[in-house]
């Protein structure tokens, strides 16, 4: 690394906490110019999901740490109202790739730093393409989009015989969010640490207002914008999509509410709360960003490198009247289905489904009758209603294993009735499907003894 | 050292971990168990790990090429469960029109066999989101219908599908919801404010007009077609 040595200063910071040994670091930390370096080798290759408010100081704050191959993944381009906060973008880049135009800039400013930048939706990547990184930052502002990406990371844990999760497959994130001057960082570790799924219901549920009251009695100005939005729109355009990303869309619904609202003599429509109550969005304020960033920033150093502990597991920081931080340890759901262990089952290969419901029946950890199979959104059997019954009934016969086209080792998601404390309860579970003797699982079951 | 405990997570000789029984699994295993106890990642060992995982992504790559896998969201699961615990009655019936495999997308058809449309048969379309039963599933009634909480375009005024969704209720509660509306119209949420008025001040009228709605023709402007 000839430059590093010739620029010394360039990573000054950086080796303070690298360089030396410490009290608080991880138990395995070995400090030295080796760790330091290795932070630029290829295998250390760190994702950013989203080039946003988070994300353009996610891709700065990581490149100024030390990273070296980052690579950046948003669907938008650059709007006029970015660029408050979306500090590497300028007025001529309005309308550009966000992606493209940060990987570029951070690239220009920070010599040395490797940023490939991927202009699409995040759903449109292979698995293996997210397989690839060493851990993901994630700086989104939807729940959909951390479900999925939770969803990929968590698809390549695998447990052990004994249930512990194995160390080669976890994928760590780490996901920022912020709210005006409300904020959170947390570090998932799946199958260690709870994932996106174990705590969804962190997330309030979206203020949504009765139709009627739209229709009928609106009393704010969210109401009448809300009106043109979801009754107007449908009753004027029929079959045409309202398009959120569409200004011309927009300033329709706007001019619609504006009109709504004199008829009702309610003030405060505003082409800008047009917007935000559309897109359900919260003012971003600059300044929560690059404090909820610097501190996931800070977490993906601590993972990679050790030189501290991580963050445990979820920080919410509140600047809104004085400041507020705290960091709460949230606990895994020991039965979520995107990241628990789920129930390890052996089978034949000649077991067919209806023999696999059998056996579910009688498994003691289980004991599920009237079970309905899904496996990879592919529903093997379903108890009911009765038209999926009879579409699916004629797998019952059929090896399991070529229903899960001949995967030898997979998950496999079961609901139907269990008996707990006498009485009859519905639930859905997770299981961990292994066929004895075919290749490819020998290993799986010397795993751990047992 | 010998006799000389250290914490490997926090390197405290006097922590309290220690008396973890789990010597006998293997040290990683160990290790493992104590992160998930102390909430700390052993982190030297992550870059590490980083290094080993590329080769055996190398290795793996050559092997066999990685066939892409459908992952299911946690929305489908659930609604998977939703779905095959569904206990319609007989007025309801569930239809998938893009197949066995796609249960985010449906219809339901109410036929109800009581009161101001009885023997109607009415269709609903269903979406479900990625991210159910955190968000309501988006319910249009794709017949036009004169009711006093449907609107011409198919907008469903029932509360439970906006502002008092919870993630416990479910695709059954939704579906008795909306048959509920066809026993039980009411005037006080009004989405066609016409239809309420004429069942709050005319309910003889209110239902004269149903029945030629329902019938297939005119109600003042507005044309339905046949729904029976």
């Amino acid at each position: 690394m000839a430059d590093t040595s010739s620029q010394p200063s360039r990573s000054r910071d950086l080796d303070k906490l690298l360089l030396r040994p410490g009290n608080l670091v991880g138990a395995t930390f070995e400090p030295g110019p080796e760790l330091r370096d290795a932070l630029q080798e290829d295998f250390v290759k760190v994702l950013v999901v989203g080039a946003g408010g988070l994300g353009c100081e996610l891709l700065k704050d990581l490149a100024l740490s030390g990273f070296r191959n980052l690579e950046v993944i948003d669907m938008d381009r650059i709007e006029v109202t970015n660029l408050n906060r979306q500090f590497l973008f300028r007025l001529e880049d309005v309308g550009k790739p966000k992606a493209e135009v940060a990987a570029k800039r951070v690239k220009e400013r920070i010599s040395g730093v490797n940023i490939v930048p991927h202009f699409c939706r995040i759903e449109d990547k292979d698995i293996s393409f997210y397989s690839d990184f060493s851990i993901i930052a994630l700086g989104l502002d939807s729940i959909e989009a951390r479900s999925y990406i939770n969803g990929v990371a968590c698809s390549f844990l695998e447990y052990d015989s004994n249930d512990n999760p194995i160390e080669e497959t976890i994928k760590p994130m780490v996901d920022g969010g912020t709210e005006g001057f409300k904020g959170h960082a947390r570090v998932i570790l799946p199958g260690v640490t709870p994932c996106f799924e174990c705590t969804i219901w962190l997330f309030p549920p979206q203020v949504k207002f009765p139709l009627c009251t739209l229709a009928e009695t609106p009393r704010t100005a969210a109401h009448c914008i809300e009106y043109a939005h979801l009754i107007k729109w449908n009753e004027v355009h029929g079959g045409v999509a309202f398009d959120p990303d569409d200004p011309k869309h927009m300033k329709w619904v706007y001019d619609e509410a504006v009109k709504r609202a004199e008829l009702f003599g309610i003030p405060g429509v505003t082409y800008s709360l047009t917007q935000g109550v559309v897109k359900n969005i919260i003012p971003a304020i600059a300044s929560t960003n690059a404090i909820i960033s610097s501190a996931c920033a800070l977490e993906t150093l601590k993972i990679v490198t050790g030189c501290s502990k991580t963050l445990s597991n979820y920080l919410t920081y509140n600047g809104a009247e004085g400041l507020h931080t705290k960091v709460t340890e949230f606990e895994r759901d020991k039965d979520c289905l995107v990241c628990g262990p789920g129930v390890l089952i052996e089978l034949d290969t000649s077991v067919t489904l209806k023999k696999f419901m059998d056996i579910l029946e009688e498994h003691p950890k289980l004991q599920l009758s009237r079970a309905s199979v899904t496996h990879r959104g592919k529903n093997l059997y379903m108890q009911a209603p009765p038209i999926l019954e009879e579409m699916t009934r004629s797998n019952l016969s059929l090896p399991l294993l070529d229903l899960m086209d001949k995967v030898p080792k997979d998950v496999l998601h079961v609901n139907g009735t269990t008996v707990k404390k006498d009485e009859k309860v519905t639930c859905l579970r997770k299981l961990r499907v292994v066929f004895k003797g075919v290749d490819g699982v020998a290993d799986m079951d010397t795993a751990g003894g047992a | 050292m010998a006799g000389q405990y250290t914490c490997p997570i926090c390197s405290q000789a006097s922590c309290q971990r220690k008396r973890t029984k789990t010597r006998t699994i293997s040290v990683s295993l160990f290790i493992l168990r104590l992160l998930s106890l102390c909430g700390l990642f052993s982190s030297r060992t992550m870059i590490r790990l980083f290094k080993v995982k590329e080769k055996q992504r190398e290795l793996a790559e050559n092997a066999s090429g990685g066939a892409p896998v459908k992952k299911q969201s946690a929305g489908e699961l659930r609604l998977h469960k939703d779905i095959s615990e569904l206990n319609l009655p007989k007025s309801c019936n569930i239809q998938f029109p893009n197949g066995k495999d796609d249960l985010m997308n449906f219809e339901v058809s109410i036929r109800p066999d009581e009161g101001y449309y009885a023997s109607g048969t009415f269709l609903f379309s269903f979406q479900v989101s990625p991210i159910y039963p955190h968000e309501a599933p988006k319910v249009k009634c794709k017949t036009k219908v004169y009711h006093p909480n449907i609107d011409l375009e198919g907008n469903v005024c029932l509360n439970i599908l906006r502002e008092d969704w919870k993630p416990v209720l479910n695709i059954n509660t939704i579906i008795y919801g909306l048959y509920h509306l066809f026993t039980e119209p009411n005037y006080e949420d009004p989405l066609n404010h016409d239809a309420a008025a004429v069942l709050r001040d005319n309910p003889k009228m209110f239902e004269s007009n149903v029945r030629r709605a329902m019938a297939g023709g005119y109600v003042g402007q507005t044309y339905f077609p046949r729904s029976m």
